[in-house]
């Protein structure tokens, strides 16, 4: 683990609460937030541990949140390097967009509990308190942690250990035909090298894609329901909670400002967000609505897009379409109940015909939208989940080696080449069931700590 | 007892390859040096196979070279047949391999010890050291001297209170037909070490006119032989030709109904021997479904009248040796002139050492080879020559050397010996190092000659021999990036099998293909014919390979993190309380110098660690 980078993380659990916290710590700290941030009051320089209101930008002007700001100079802080702490508001997509934004800038993604590590490191802990938190790790040794994994992650750890044993075994034989070229080694067919590899290629695959599953179970997905005013999203939204949260009236464009909801379908958590209604306006407020609406579309894991079933199909509903096109969308006749007028077959999207007023239509909906988040994963004992996008990156690293493995093994490139893909590859997976090799080894405890804690 | 009067700065016990190392550096480093051996005659002995070098033991030999060593030069000099390993598995791994003339060896390593002016060589048998306030002050010997000086380097090989077994019989002895050393490792054992007790053997040594060549597999040497030495340009010498044996079911059988009679298997043997070098023995039992194992049969010398059959080191009677030796096609008539034999030895816990190879117990002792639990000539060579160069540091007053993990071999095989407990006689392999691809023999210079020549180990010679490499590198690379390819250049598109060439290529991106060797660039880049053929290599391995180089050294940057974090030696890790009292026991007797050390030791947690650290970090702020 590098000490000495900027490392950036949120700082509070995602999804959850109204306000999300985003830490960098680091000697780029205060650069990375000077290059996005923009104060309200017009200052030369940010005093250090005073709040700031601003706006937070993108690299192309954009704003991507309306923001709380403070930046904290070393070593009065949490890791005793410098830190900045930016209070956005707590969707997920939200902090996703800054994290992604300073991914880009060149920070690094800090890796689990490591703000803690920095702060051991940095010796801002006494050796009273490293000690006891040393205790506490030393009480949950490596067997115990093992089993945490296991019972926090399914058998994530087990078949990560069995995937290692087979690529370990790979490793040996070909360090072997390295070591002892005099020796009479058994000749391994290279296929079935390359058999076996594909196998558990195929296999980390199945964890890999798990991610999006994992994810969406973790956090949850998040569902935007888009269409013309009054077409009926505040209804279905209120239909799916069972209870009035968003306010509906019948005046086009009550719904102003987008109304998040969370909500369980079919055992994945959900995220309802309601639009204000899409359509070209020259109303301020609404056409701010509209904004973020489209951006929200491209974010969402799901849009409903909703059409008046009893009305015939006209421009605003045309323009709500386009909106939507390319993305990842059921479209909903409403009203179901009263005569069926709208012609919807421009629409290429699976559709769906609901009544929120007779309930018609709506469990066929929960349901296809549970099968639709959750795809092909079936939940078994026998399955495995990743959450964690550091699982998914060490995965996805690993299964980079391993192809790097076949093409040289078909190549006919030097074995040498091959043990060093494989060691690689088996240092990637070591990385999430925390077996100690020369560098993870601090990483390893800290990482029962919680990201940012 | 009397004193020898001359006082000398080190003294180096034993001379073989370990010692003869270890009292040259010495001497070449300007200090008064005497080598003391128990027979003037056996100088760098090779007791087992005719042999230098092998995978990560020929990457010793380079490495002793580019320091400044012998071995290199000593096996150029004396080798018989030459050979490449693994020249298609890549570039780190290409590992050079000879035979030696075993006489003439000896012979010529004993004549450049006689030589070095500042170096004495003398017979003598040390029972004990001298010791002057807590540190060493010289040896005792036998003889009733007394020799006095500022550091002691002991290489005492399977000596110490050795034992040689030959079926149910054994006898005290340090290789056959010479005696062993008893007494020393008592006197250690006093000092406060700890002595543990290993096991190796060698095999018979075989009449060469008794063997039917003829039903033999022949294995020559390479046609075009490499040097191991930086300093050597070529060899041009006749080379002999190895055979190839094998065992067959009747041997296999004869050594199976004679098993109680193996020392081995009869329990007699305490010491623990090699996994990687088994006896024949072993090799039956553990193996019973391999129904014929390989043997190389290699000459002992251009004139020797013996042979050496490898992987056939056996503890069985000389009359079952011959018995399943004629149980071999080819080897019917053959006569054993000496029967093969296990030794079990004395040696010294090797984590009771720092990283300089001096002993934390008593200061400006240091041990290397077979006394710190290895085998193999090239490994006791390289310690040799490390604890030679830090004795004489020591003497001038000047910092000790370290050589790290990922700057050779040499460090890899050090870091091991003081972190790990020895549980066989330890020998080198490529694996070993997770830094491979940095460490090759081609740049072995390129890694270490600065560090040699910052010692005063390197020669006038051997410097300018570096620096013009590294500037024909340099200048090489230059021409390779200039020198471009067009699209109208057909023929040589043609002749180089590019295929569709759309624009310009440099020739740098050429050699960057799998199948553009740099020989195949020599005519079209003429300038490069100047080059020599190290230079070459080395050129065509940085750009062919860089994209892994590239990989490997950011591996290296992150090693490096917890490497530099220093552990200061008076540190007392009883006092860390939270440790549990397993972890801190093993920190307190393997001492490691630094983090990434204390984090190699089997057993110290990673949560141990962390708090290992936070003292640290406590203890620079003060």
């Amino acid at each position: 683990m590098n000490a000495s980078d900027t490392i950036i993380a949120p700082a509070t659990a995602v999804g959850e609460g109204g306000i999300a916290v985003v830490r960098i710590s680091g000697p780029q700290s205060l650069q990375a937030l000077q290059s996005y941030f923009q104060p309200t009051a017009e200052k030369e320089k940010l005093t250090s541990h005073r709040l700031y209101h601003g706006l937070l930008n993108d690299q192309y002007g954009q704003h991507l949140d309306e923001v709380l700001a403070v930046y904290m100079a070393a070593p009065n802080t949490y890791t005793r390097d410098d830190v900045v702490e930016i209070h956005c508001h707590g969707s997920q997509q939200v902090v996703k967009a800054i994290l992604t934004l300073y991914l880009e800038y060149g920070l690094r993604l800090a890796e689990p509990g490591e703000f803690t590590y920095r702060a051991f490191i940095n010796g801002r802990l006494d050796l009273s308190q490293a000690e006891a938190v040393a205790q506490l790790i030393h009480s949950k040794s490596e067997s115990s942690r093992q089993l945490a994994l296991a019972q926090v992650e399914g058998q994530l750890s087990r078949k990560i250990f069995d995937i290692s044993k087979k690529l370990f075994d790979i490793q040996v034989l070909v360090e072997a035909w390295i070591d002892f070229p005099e020796e009479e080694l058994p000749v391994e067919d290279v296929h079935r090298i390359q058999d076996t590899l594909n196998r558990f290629i195929d296999k980390i695959q199945i964890i890999t894609d798990s991610y999006n599953s994992g994810r969406l179970l973790s956090e949850g997905a998040s569902i935007l329901l888009v269409g013309r005013p009054n077409v009926g999203k505040s209804s279905l939204l209120n239909c799916l909670l069972g209870e009035e949260r968003a306010i509906v009236t019948d005046i086009p464009g009550t719904t102003r400002d987008l109304l998040e909801e969370g909500l369980t379908i079919g055992g994945v958590p959900v995220r309802l967000v309601d639009t204000a209604g899409l359509r070209q306006s020259s109303d301020p407020v609404e056409m701010e609505g509209v904004r973020r609406a489209k951006e929200k579309i491209m974010s969402a894991d799901l849009v409903l897009l909703l059409v008046d079933g009893s009305a015939l199909v006209n421009e605003q509903d045309r323009y709500a379409y386009e909106a939507c096109q390319g993305e990842a969308v059921f479209l909903i006749r409403t009203k179901a109940d009263l005569d069926q007028v709208a012609d919807t077959s421009f629409a290429v999207f699976p559709e769906y015909a609901i009544s929120t007023k007779t309930g018609y239509g709506l469990n066929q909906l929960r349901l296809a939208i549970a099968d639709y988040l959750l795809g092909d994963y079936l939940p078994n004992s026998e399955s495995v989940l990743i959450s964690e996008k550091r699982h998914h990156d060490s995965l996805i690293a690993c299964r980079h080696n391993l192809d790097n493995f076949l093409t040289a093994l078909k190549a006919e490139q030097p074995l040498e080449f091959l043990a060093f893909e494989i060691r690689e590859a088996l240092y990637h997976l070591g990385q999430i069931s925390g077996q100690t090799t020369t560098d993870d080894i601090l990483t390893g405890i800290f990482s029962q700590f919680c990201i940012g804690k | 007892m009397s004193s020898y009067g001359k006082n000398y700065d080190v003294i180096v016990v034993g001379a073989g390859h370990a010692g003869c190392e270890a009292a040259l550096a010495s001497a070449r480093m300007g200090c008064s040096t005497l080598l003391l051996t128990m027979g003037l005659d056996t100088v760098a002995q090779m007791s087992c196979n005719p042999a230098i070098g092998g995978l990560g033991k020929g990457h010793l030999v380079h490495e002793i070279d580019a320091l400044g060593g012998e071995m290199g030069l000593n096996i150029d000099a004396t080798g018989i047949q030459f050979r490449r390993l693994n020249m298609k598995k890549g570039p780190a791994v290409r590992a050079a391999r000879a035979q030696a003339d075993r006489m003439a060896y000896s012979a010529r390593m004993k004549q450049v010890v006689e030589a070095e002016l500042l170096l004495d060589l003398k017979q003598g048998v040390v029972i004990d050291l001298l010791t002057e306030g807590g540190r060493v002050a010289g040896v005792r010997t036998r003889e009733g001297l007394d020799f006095n000086a500022r550091a002691v380097v002991l290489t005492t090989g399977t000596f110490m209170r050795g034992l040689i077994h030959i079926g149910l019989h054994n006898y005290s002895g340090g290789r056959a037909g010479e005696p062993a050393s008893e007494g020393l490792s008592d006197a250690l054992r006093g000092y406060g070490f700890i002595v543990g007790r290993l096991k190796t053997g060698t095999p018979a040594r075989l009449a060469a006119r008794s063997i039917d060549y003829s039903r033999l597999e022949r294995q020559p040497g390479d046609e075009s032989t490499k040097p191991f030495s930086f300093l050597t340009e070529r060899i041009d010498r006749q080379q002999v030709d190895c055979y190839i044996a094998h065992t067959n079911e009747r041997t296999h059988q004869i050594i199976r109904d004679n098993l109680d009679k193996s020392a081995l298997f009869a329990g007699v043997i305490e010491g623990i021997g090699p996994r990687y070098c088994p006896s024949i023995e072993d090799k039956v039992v553990r193996f019973p479904e391999k129904n014929s194992h390989q043997t190389f049969i290699e000459p002992e010398g251009r004139n020797s009248a013996e042979m050496y059959p490898s992987g056939m080191s056996t503890s069985l009677p000389p009359e079952v040796q011959l018995q399943y030796f004629r149980s071999m096609v080819g080897l019917e008539q053959v006569e054993i002139m000496r029967p093969g034999y296990a030794i079990e030895y004395d040696f010294v816990e090797p984590t009771q050492l720092k990283p300089t190879l001096e002993t934390r117990a008593l200061p400006g002792l240091y041990h290397a080879g077979q006394i710190n639990g290895t085998s193999g000539y090239e490994e006791a060579a390289a310690q040799g020559l490390l604890a030679g160069i830090n004795a004489a540091l020591g003497c001038r007053e000047q910092e000790q050397l370290v050589i790290g993990r990922d700057q050779g071999y040499i460090g890899v095989m050090v870091d091991d010996l003081v972190t790990q407990p020895t549980l066989e006689p330890y020998r080198m392999f490529t694996s070993r190092s997770e830094y491979r691809l940095l460490l090759r023999e081609d740049n072995a210079d390129q890694r270490l000659t600065e560090l040699g020549r910052m010692i005063g180990l390197v020669s006038e010679r051997r410097w300018q021999t570096y620096q013009q490499k590294r500037e024909q590198i340099a200048a090489g690379r230059h021409l390779l990036q200039e020198n471009m390819i067009t699209p109208a250049n057909k023929e040589l598109i043609e002749s180089l099998r590019l295929g569709e060439l759309r624009n310009g290529v440099s020739l740098e991106a050429l050699l960057r293909r799998p199948e553009i060797s740099i020989d195949r660039l020599l005519d079209i880049c003429t300038e490069l014919q100047k080059f020599s053929a190290q230079a070459l290599e080395q050129l065509e391995v940085s750009i062919k390979y860089e994209g892994y180089i590239k990989r490997q050294m950011e591996q290296v940057a992150r090693f490096r993190e917890y490497e530099e974090i220093a552990i200061p030696e008076g540190i007392d890790f009883f006092q860390l309380q939270s440790l549990s009292t397993e972890v801190r026991e093993k920190l307190a007797s393997v001492r490691p110098a630094t983090l990434g050390q204390a984090g190699r030791i089997q057993g110290v947690t990673p949560a141990a660690l962390a708090v290992l650290h936070i003292h640290l970090r406590k203890l620079q702020r003060g």
